[in-house]
């Protein structure tokens, strides 16, 4: 024990006389959020919208005002001629067009069916379902009030029922992607910092030739390395949180669960993180390749096989067996349910357990591979 | 020191008075053999040189020895206690300084002696006690606060030394200590190596420096991973008691070297410096003959005369012996 704080001490020294890693370790995480949690936007606002209305009507006036009412269109101006459109869309000048048919106030007072039509610009699939959904939306709710305004009043008879389908998108109801990736920027950056800054640390004892010195001592393995990572886990720990209050402050993303939780969250990630570092700071010599094989295996899975911006579920099969030894996909599902859902263990229970066997897993075999060097 | 009669019940098994003794250490790299079949021992209070080319089977000795690396046969017993039985009780008996500064840069002085002595270990007691003998052997006193990386390189290696022996081992092990320390530095590095036998400390040391070798009491030379020679520095130039050594300062030495070699009388050449060492076959012989001989050639002579060999003399010749047979 006294051993490893020794070891916690001397590595803690080292940290806070080279304040620049020190600042990079603390602060370059939060920035990171900035920078992705800014340029990773997937909602799409101000689509440019051309309106073709062969009715000119109070009630097509009233559906196009709550399409540039929303928000997430802006209107150019209203169009007559087919072939004027076509050049539209191919300039680029507008990306949806929304075409009213003749007749569509009559039609609708006599509650006959009535279609409109919209046409989106492609040349996006993903931009193109996004404001695809945003129309039919829009349309649906349009429908919606006028079933009821032209429904006879209450005293005569009771109205027909509307059935209409009633879409609720719960704890992100403006379907904001910010509150769906911060989570993920949290795992990602967390994830890269402790495996880097682990295996970064062991492998410069290695080139400097202080690991040799230190292994002529009387000293095992498990306290040197308890003592090494610990100042690290408390740092990217530190950092991590620092993550999520400015992801709180800048992008409005709701605490709704435990910290307590939240904390034991983070720690089993970053445990299971630092002993990756570990490893590969057994297999690496010099810290340039300690660097690259850091950065890639925290970094690649950690972005594409987490679940953090493609979904598992749309992955092929034999993608979403390898998921599942990827650490982030289940810190992911854990930090989603506190922190946007509020959610208590019985809901992510899981996910901890197969966090905590990754961690085991790794530091089993770190260790296992760190003896054999050592003796 | 309450702990002496247990070591002297541990060495037993050896002879008394032994802190190294090698029997047939053997170490394979897959077919490539470092150490072969090499015996030698260690009294206690001495100052052993361990010389060698580089990749010789010193540094590989020097890790088996201090329990880092496991013999593929052979014993070795430090300190009474069996290398390969019981790694972790031999590091606790030995110091060891390796040739790079094994200290923390980016940690002060009294940092790294807070380290070392947190990892063998110290009481807090004994910890202050000691810190102060480290403070005051490297002459380090009001430096306390100094980064090492800021130190010159004589006072890191002193401290570096005293970092080694802060837990007082009885048996110290020293890769190279002296490389790329100034020659004033490097007397007084010695200066604390003798005072270190004195004590009673056994001090196992590898070096370059071949004058420096001149300050151990006996000198082990290693080849190609074999015992090439042992013994001291006295016994070892024995080896050219029938064999005077004639430096010759020439004009030309490269030329008067192929000159020398031709020369019937002459066993072999080398160059020392910018003057020339010749291994005469006869004792018996007159130096001016050579001279007249490389007059012959136009090569000019300022002195010749029998020299004493040094032990870069004896290491020459050793290595050369050895690698021819």
């Amino acid at each position: 024990m006294r051993k490893t704080l020794a070891v916690a001490s001397k590595e803690l020294r080292q940290i806070l006389r080279d304040q620049r890693s020190l600042l990079i370790l603390l602060f370059v995480p939060a920035f990171f959020l900035l920078l992705y949690g800014y340029a990773l936007n997937f909602d799409i606002r101000n689509v440019t919208l051309a309106v073709q209305d062969k009715d000119r009507s109070t009630k097509s006036r009233e559906l196009v005002s709550s399409f540039v009412n929303s928000g997430y269109f802006s209107l150019v101006g209203y169009v007559d001629a087919p072939a004027e459109l076509d050049r539209l869309v191919d300039l680029g000048r507008v990306r949806s067009i929304l075409s009213i048919p003749a007749g569509f106030e009559r039609d609708l007072s006599m509650r006959k069916p009535v279609t409109v039509q919209v046409i989106i610009d492609g040349d996006n699939a993903n931009t193109a379902s996004t404001v695809s959904g945003y129309a039919r939306t829009l349309i649906n709710e349009f429908s919606g009030a006028q079933m009821q305004l032209t429904s006879p009043g209450p005293a005569s008879r009771p109205p027909v029922p509307v059935i209409s389908v009633e879409p609720r998108i719960w704890y992100n109801p403006q379907l904001r992607s910010t509150l769906f990736l911060v989570p993920g920027l949290i795992a990602y950056i967390s994830m890269i910092t402790a495996v880097v800054s682990t295996a970064l640390s062991v492998v410069r004892e290695k080139e400097r030739g202080t690991m040799e010195q230190v292994r002529m001592a009387p000293l095992s393995p498990l306290p040197y390395i308890i003592g090494k990572t610990m100042p690290y886990l408390v740092i990217s720990f530190v950092s991590a949180i620092l993550v999520i209050l400015s992801a709180m402050l800048l992008f409005d993303l709701p605490m709704r669960g435990s910290w307590l939780l939240l904390c034991g969250a983070i720690g089993l990630f970053l445990i299971g993180a630092q002993a990756q570092g570990l490893l590969i700071s057994t297999i690496a010599e010099t810290q340039q390749v300690a660097f690259q094989v850091a950065l890639l295996s925290s970094l690649l899975p950690t972005m594409i096989l987490s679940g953090f911006i493609f979904p598992i579920s749309s992955m092929p099969i034999v993608v979403q067996w390898i998921t599942h030894i990827v650490p982030a996909r289940y810190f992911l599902v854990a930090l989603r349910s506190i922190v946007l859902k509020g959610a208590d263990i019985t809901a992510f229970w899981q996910e901890m357990v197969a966090l905590a066997i990754f961690a085991t897993v790794a530091l089993g075999l770190a260790s296992l591979r760190l003896s054999r060097e050592w003796a | 020191m309450s702990d002496l009669p247990l070591r002297a019940a541990k060495s037993a098994a050896s002879e008394p008075g032994l802190a190294i003794d090698v029997r047939g250490l053997t170490r394979h790299f897959g077919a490539f053999v470092a150490v072969d079949d090499l015996s030698f021992s260690v009294k206690q209070g001495e100052i052993f040189g361990f010389l060698g080319a580089n990749g010789a089977g010193k540094s590989t000795t020097i890790r088996m020895l201090c329990g880092l690396l496991k013999p593929t046969s052979g014993t070795a017993l430090v300190g009474g206690i069996d290398v390969s039985r019981d790694p972790e009780g031999v590091k606790r008996t030995i110091g060891y300084m390796s040739q790079k500064f094994s200290l923390y840069e980016a940690l002060t002085v009294d940092q790294n002696i807070e380290f070392f002595g947190g990892i063998y270990g110290l009481s807090r007691d004994r910890f202050v006690e000691r810190r102060k003998f480290v403070r005051e052997m490297a002459g380090l006193q009001g430096r306390e606060d100094t980064l090492t990386r800021d130190l010159p390189g004589g006072w890191r290696q002193r401290l570096a030394l005293g970092c080694a022996i802060l837990h007082e081992p009885r048996i110290v092990f020293l890769d190279e200590p002296t490389g790329g320390v100034d020659p004033l530095s490097r007397r007084r590095f010695w200066d604390l190596i003798g005072d270190l036998s004195r004590q009673g400390v056994t001090v196992l040391v590898t070096t370059h420096y071949l004058d420096e070798a001149e300050h151990c009491h006996r000198i082990a030379i290693i080849q190609a991973g074999k015992l090439a020679a042992l013994g001291t520095a006295t016994e070892l130039k024995q080896v050219f008691s029938s064999r005077p050594i004639v430096e010759i300062h020439a004009s030309q030495p490269v030329q008067a070297m192929s000159v020398l070699d031709k020369n019937p009388n002459v066993e072999k050449t080398s160059l020392f410096g910018t003057s020339v060492h010749a291994v005469l076959k006869d004792a018996s012989l007159d130096p001016s003959v050579l001279a007249q001989a490389l007059r012959a050639e136009g090569i000019e002579v300022s002195s010749i005369g029998a020299v004493m060999p040094s032990l870069e003399d004896v290491f020459l010749d050793v290595v050369e012996r050895v690698g021819a047979a």
